[in-house]
């Protein structure tokens, strides 16, 4: 098939384009020649332009079903519809690397066209780490991980893509995380560059700040559009598991975030150069960190397409090359720092940033330590270990109440200096009205402990406090304004979602009847129906409240074909109170089925909330500069 | 004597060290109490003492082992040289399935009893824990 070798060939291609870049930034960068036009624009169009063809050329194969390429025979089928066909290009170890590089080569596209203000021996720089990555990458793929070996005899059929993966919102779960993940290599390269130039000052800071949000932005989007994934597809009932996979992509987040309020005071105040580039160094690491991680097939979970050691070592020599080189330019050039005289006041806005950055990088430590040592122990002394929810449950939701609080304070106080804030007594009468307050709900609805409900009055705070903030009406803040209240949103729902959840979970035939709380659950009947890819069976559940309102609930089990796999599509009736989530599973035979029903408040405001901090990070990405 | 900024300077590398120092502490303290260790029956087998903490069990769920009424699913988990006998109210995964991989979580009664308080979801079809891989690799 023409595709393959168009495919294959167009990487090689932008391999040989990709080293003459490299090798003519560097010859630029001696010459010092800055009034002779370079034309690495081209060049940097052609590479990307070389990678989308080859990208292209897979999918098509994809959608043509070309069983003679390896890559689509072991992910695709005949019977898939075309939709899937598609996301199925990105559903796989080899053209999910290929989206990867894809992305490198685009985001070093937009970097060049749009950085024309800053110095050229920065650009150039700037290009030459980032060459080094895509470098990488391409090597990478085309050594351990080429999607376009092909395989003889041709198959008649492919073995299919696992249907947990076939689904609309994880279509586009990966490029939407791959677009957070790989344009923070620009904040890495670029970082790396000023550095190397002594630039790292504000006007650095303004023009990376659009990089990091554009980041920002996507990771966020990203992680929602998995764990909503999750939410109604795994059926487990609920939206994060601490999963090694799900800490992974929350690790490069939590990084990023800090650098985001570490650049303000870079920006505003030419404060903490040096933290700003060891963050961007972090951010990026525990990127490729994670695509190590979870492509490897260290950790075990949906998200592991091979396991093929040799692919995991490559990219372990990788990472450790990056952090090495990384860690000895920043050693090498750290005197180029400008060490400001600046003071730094307790009662700032720079001071709180800085303790909010110290809070952050705890949590981000936590899960790092919780999610890698079962993987070191388990090399080390071949003890298997999990490390599970009540573990960051008890390190992290302690640690949550005083960054709360700060969260609700700093934003209110100014830059470099501070009066006592004024209505200091009005903040304290209230944080005292709030603990009332939450000691009267967990109260009525169980489970008091000291530290929820102390969380609870720091979440309900730190609410008040960003919405009044909201309301404002000082449109100079607006986008912090919705961002911290839509994380004051998300926190109260977690809490509210997690102390009123309830559940009832049995094994029922078809017939018969169980009490929930104030309601009977009847199993009605099993419809049987066959589609293309697959069988299904549907339970029809009808729910009786005590005032006799009737709710049918539909959830369905799913038997595909290609390959063989039972999957449980939940019914979830959602509303702005609550959601009902019906889930039912197969056991033995088909007498009885095992049944879960849920009742989750707030849940959507879940999904809304993260929306919302998303949403105050576009506006700063968008908002035109003052003065 | 030192300078104000010296001073200062010393006092942030003092509480950095010191934050950072209680940090591991904490993580390394909480993660003895809340590390969930993975063991297969044979292992169980051969502890010298009943552990009552919270453990793992994985291996194959032996044929015609399910035994299942309207609160609960008893099986058995069997690693082809010993056995082990699961009892479970709850939710069970899509794969849950005889002679299929599976983990169960939760606490020792004695040697041969094991009441587990969740079963984990394994995505892939052709999942098996990594043990039994081994033990089938050499027969």
């Amino acid at each position: 098939m023409i595709f393959n070798y168009i495919g294959n060939y167009s990487l090689i291609i932008s391999v040989i384009i990709s080293l003459t870049i490299f090798f003519l930034s560097i010859s630029n960068l001696q010459k010092i020649n800055i009034k002779k036009k370079i034309n690495l624009n081209k060049l940097n169009f052609f590479q990307f332009f070389f990678v989308l063809v080859s990208f292209f050329s897979l999918v098509v194969l994809f959608v043509l079903s070309e069983f003679s390429n390896i890559t689509v025979f072991n992910n695709s089928h005949t019977t898939k519809p075309l939709f899937y066909k598609i996301s199925g290009t990105w559903g796989n170890h080899e053209g999910s690397l290929l989206l990867w590089l894809l992305i490198l080569t685009l985001s070093l596209f937009i970097y060049f066209l749009s950085s024309k203000s800053r110095p050229i021996k920065e650009r150039l720089l700037t290009l030459i780490f980032q060459e080094v990555i895509i470098i990488g990458f391409l090597i990478f793929i085309i050594k351990t991980s080429n999607p376009f070996n092909q395989i003889f005899p041709i198959p008649k059929e492919g073995l299919g893509l696992n249907p947990i993966l076939q689904d609309p919102i994880l279509a586009i779960h990966p490029p939407v995380l791959y677009l957070g993940y790989v344009s923070t290599s620009i904040i890495f390269s670029s970082s790396l560059a000023s550095l190397v130039q002594g630039n790292v000052n504000n006007l650095w800071a303004k023009h990376i700040k659009k990089w990091i949000f554009a980041s920002w932005i996507f990771l966020t989007i990203g992680i929602l559009l998995g764990s909503i994934w999750a939410y109604y597809e795994l059926g487990w009932g609920g939206f994060w598991f601490w999963d090694p996979v799900e800490n992974i992509s929350l690790m490069p987040w939590l990084s990023l975030t800090a650098l985001l309020h570490c650049i303000l005071v870079l920006e505003k105040r030419s404060l903490l150069s040096s933290w700003t580039i060891i963050l961007s160094i972090s951010t990026f690491t525990l990127s490729v960190c994670g695509t190590f991680l979870v492509r490897s097939g260290i950790l075990n979970s949906v998200h592991t397409f091979a396991n093929d050691p040799e692919r995991g070592l490559f990219i372990l020599i990788f990472l450790f090359i990056l952090v090495f080189l990384s860690l000895v330019i920043y050693f090498l050039f750290e005197k180029n720092l400008k060490t400001n005289n600046n003071k730094f006041n307790l009662l700032t806005k720079e001071s709180s940033i800085l303790i909010n950055n110290w809070f952050i990088m705890y949590f981000l430590s936590v899960i790092l330590i919780g999610t890698i040592y079962p993987i070191f122990l388990e090399v080390l002394s071949d003890q298997k270990i999990s490390v599970g929810p009540p573990f960051f449950n008890k390190l992290l939701i302690p640690f949550l109440i005083p960054f709360l609080i700060f969260m609700s304070i700093g934003p209110n106080l100014n830059w470099i200096k501070n009066k006592i804030f004024e209505n200091k007594i009005q903040l304290i009468i209230f944080f005292i009205l709030n603990l009332i307050l939450s000691f009267f709900i967990i109260k009525i609805f169980g489970r008091i402990t000291l530290t929820f409900t102390i969380l609870l009055a720091a979440s309900f705070y730190l609410f008040y406090i960003t919405f009044k903030d909201l309301i404002k009406k000082d449109y100079k803040n607006i986008s912090q304004a919705i961002s911290h209240f839509g994380f004051s949103l998300l926190i109260l729902s977690i809490l509210m979602n997690s102390i009123l959840s309830k559940e009832i979970i049995a094994n029922l035939k078809v017939g018969e009847e169980i009490k929930f709380m104030e309601s009977t659950i009847k199993f009605k009947k099993v419809e049987n129906s066959s589609r293309s890819n697959f069988k299904s069976l549907v339970g029809f559940f009808e729910i009786n409240n005590k005032d006799d309102k009737k709710f049918l609930f539909k959830p369905e089990i799913r038997i595909y074909n290609q390959p063989q796999v039972i999957t449980s599509e939940a019914d979830i009736k959602t509303n702005f109170f609550k959601d009902k989530f019906f889930v039912i599973n197969l056991v033995k035979g088909e007498n009885y089925f095992n049944i879960r029903y849920q009742e989750k408040p707030l849940m959507i405001w879940i999904w809304l909330s993260t929306i919302l901090i998303a949403i105050g990070g576009s506006v700063s990405f968008f908002k035109r500069y003052e003065k | 004597m030192y300078g104000r900024k010296v001073k200062l300077r010393i006092l942030f590398l003092v509480a950095l060290i010191s934050s950072i120092i209680l940090t591991i502490f904490l993580i390394l303290k909480s993660l003895e109490e809340n590390v969930v260790y993975f063991l297969s029956p044979t292992e169980v087998k051969s502890l010298n003492e009943l552990t009552q903490d919270k453990i793992r069990i994985g291996g194959m769920v032996k044929e015609n082992s399910i035994d299942i009424s309207s609160e609960k699913i008893n099986f058995v988990i069997t690693d082809f040289n010993n056995e082990i006998n699961v009892m479970y109210s709850g939710l069970v995964p899509n794969l849950f399935q005889e002679n299929k991989g599976v983990v169960a979580e939760g606490f020792l009664e004695d040697k041969n009893y094991f009441k587990a308080e969740k079963i984990l979801a394994k995505h892939d079809e052709n999942y098996m824990p990594p043990e039994i891989k081994e033990k089938l690799g050499e027969k």
